[in-house]
């Protein structure tokens, strides 16, 4: 196992290095080059330009070039963000707890929802539940996510919820847009200001996690083991949780790993729909501006979550499924 | 793969290696009634047929201007009814029922148009690959490995971005938007396609089409592949619904399809400004993206029941 998984993270770095050999060249492709920004000053002379090129070392052969930048992005400096005037690494990664915070609470909304969907719709199925569940998958498959986010702008945070009944009156609205109210900044405040953009983001999630448990715990759920399990007179919590969850979460492990960066990446929408101060909104910011540095830095962490997390969903299945062998 | 030199020419070979006509035409039988059954693909295609139809003949169902301001506008959109526009106008002016119908065209036919690319080159790969192995195979493999290894719509912004920087916004019509779908996407394909040809290839039916002779043009194309339909059409067909998705993300975040031409992304690209003022502008475009791609999923769903084999 432990030959297994260095060798399984040796084979990574190959796949690393021809990913960053795209992003570069991706970035080589960049309209003007890095010193676009001076070949619109009237100023700077094609002499100045010459020498510029030749300080920054652009006359150097690519493969070079492309050595320097990747030393450089092993040592940490990923070059200068034009449109936020400091460097990428303090861009991004200021703006990564943001991120972590509407993600991870999408991603565990997601599994808490779709898992106990899946498995209600895998132990009763065809009943109304199972129905629902089905439905839902394929409502959130084919829900633009940005239209979802707009129509819930409006009708939480424009609108509101407005009921009057017993001469109660129950108004309840959410803030629209930003991490924080300007006044504000509690806990509370926090949450209010989560609420919409993680539904939205985990939207496609629950839909995509509930129809894996479900398909995944019905195949347990006609095991011998399973019919050992109640054989023995286990009550039925114990069988559906202990014996068949514990069984039927291996290939959702694999799904949540796999899922992971797309969930990332999908908060480029949902973030600068409802104005979150993420990365993902830093990343349009950069794309409107033509912040080139920025958006390969961006890209480059995208790319190394997705490396990364296919490694995890690789160690995580033989971890967990004893049966199989690495050898 | 290598095969051992012909001695001796192949013999008339032909009926005995296709399947009989009837056999052909009771599996398509099985599958037509199959599908049949699944009600709500059924109601799927039919909607997308009208869809369609309405997308074809959009000139002639609307007497408006999909593009033409009309003169009774003056600076907020006018609601539904008002001057004769039946679902009201956008935010300067312009009929939206017009618009939502010719809409329709570029939005369906910018996704099938990617979908023939991305399945013709993953196919043409994939097939490779699958069929031959070796340094072909793990050569393409790492290429997909690279493409499938980026998250696509960042990179999708990316590579529009560029295209929009190094000359204008303009430059950004429905030919380069598809050719930057199309360049991405097919590795998914690929990569169903060689998976399905590896385990064909040692079919027996694969090993008898080589022993009479076969070359390994005349098996892929005439026993492998269409061995290998059933799960490319029911690939093809979803990725209709997730092109239609994607160009109306990229469209609304502004890097799709550029005013004033009208797809369902690009008409909401305005819509969250002016929704407390004029909620049709935002509900009608979503509203038809999601029941055609709702319906194309439905529809995918009922084909892989369908053409499965696998799926009771």
């Amino acid at each position: 196992m432990l030959i297994y998984a260095i060798r399984r993270t040796l084979q990574a770095i190959p796949l690393m290095i021809i990913i960053s050999i795209v992003i570069f060249a991706i970035l080589e492709k960049m309209p003007g080059g890095p010193l676009a920004p001076y070949l619109q000053n009237p100023h700077i002379t094609a002499a100045d330009i010459k020498r510029l090129e030749h300080n920054f070392g652009l006359d150097q052969p690519k493969p070079v070039q492309y050595w320097r930048w990747v030393s450089h992005y092993v040592s940490g400096d990923w070059g200068w963000s034009n449109s936020q005037s400091e460097p990428v690494t303090t861009a991004m990664f200021s703006r990564l707890s943001a991120t972590l915070k509407l993600t991870v609470s999408a991603l565990v909304l997601a599994l808490v929802v779709g898992l106990a969907f899946g498995i209600i719709a895998a132990v009763k199925p065809y009943s109304p539940v199972d129905y629902f569940v089905t439905t839902l998958a394929f409502f959130g498959q084919s829900m633009p996510v940005f239209w979802f986010a707009i129509l819930m702008q409006f009708w939480l945070a424009v609108g509101g919820i407005h009921l009057q009944a017993f001469g109660y009156r129950f108004d309840f609205s959410l803030p629209s847009a930003g991490l924080t109210s300007t006044e504000g900044g509690g806990f509370v405040d926090q949450v209010r200001h989560l609420v919409m953009p993680v539904i939205v983001l985990s939207l496609l999630q629950v839909a995509t996690f509930s129809r894996f448990t479900r398909a995944s715990m019905q195949e347990v759920l006609h095991t011998d083991y399973m019919r050992t399990a109640a054989a023995k007179g286990l009550s039925f919590g114990n069988i559906i949780l202990k014996h068949g969850l514990k069984n039927a979460l291996m290939p959702v492990v694999t799904i949540v790993a796999l899922t992971m960066p797309s969930l990332v990446g999908g908060a480029v929408v949902t973030e600068t729909i409802f104005a979150y101060p993420g990365m993902g909104r830093l990343f349009i910011t950069a794309l409107n501006q033509q912040d080139f540095p920025l958006l390969q830095g961006y890209l480059v962490v995208l790319a190394v979550l997705v490396v990364m997390f296919n490694l995890l969903a690789d160690l995580a299945y033989g971890w967990l499924d004893p049966r199989i062998r690495y050898d | 793969m290598a095969i051992a030199p012909r001695t001796f020419p192949a013999p008339e070979i032909e009926p005995l290696v296709e399947a009989p006509l009837e056999e052909f035409s009771r599996e398509r039988h099985l599958a037509w009634k199959k599908f049949a059954r699944h009600r709500l693909a059924l109601t799927s295609t039919a909607v997308l047929f009208a869809i369609i139809l309405i997308a074809i003949f959009a000139p002639l169902l609307s007497h408006w201007d999909p593009n033409s301001i009309d003169s009774n506008w003056a600076g907020s959109p006018l609601a539904p009814g008002q001057f004769g526009h039946r679902l009201g106008t956008d935010d300067v002016g312009r009929d939206l029922l017009t618009r939502l119908m010719f809409g329709a065209r570029i939005s369906i036919s910018l996704a099938v148009t990617v979908v023939v690319i991305e399945v013709i080159i993953g196919t043409i790969l994939g097939a490779i690959a699958g069929y031959y192995g070796g340094w072909t195979d793990f050569l393409l493999m790492r290429v997909t490995d690279v493409f499938l290894s980026i998250p696509l719509l960042p990179l999708l912004l990316v590579l529009t971005g560029i295209v929009a920087a190094s000359s204008t916004k303009a430059a950004l019509n429905f030919d380069s938007i598809v050719i930057i779908i199309a360049l991405l996407s097919w590795p998914a394909v690929a990569r169903l396609v060689r998976g399905a040809f590896l385990s064909l290839r040692e079919k027996e039916f694969a090993e008898a089409a080589r022993a009479i002779g076969g070359t390994d043009p005349r098996i892929i194309v005439r026993h492998l592949l269409p061995n290998s339909v059933a799960p490319i059409v029911v690939q093809a067909t979803l990725d209709v619904a997730n092109v239609i998705i994607l160009e109306s993300v990229l469209s609304f975040l502004g890097f799709g399809i550029q005013p004033p031409m009208a797809s369902w992304g690009s008409m909401l690209a305005n819509a969250q400004d002016t929704i407390a003022i004029a909620w049709w502008d935002a509900v009608y475009p979503g509203l038809c993206i999601f029941v055609t791609v709702l319906a194309i999923n439905f529809m995918g769903d009922g084909l892989r029941d369908a053409l499965d084999p696998n799926v009771k």
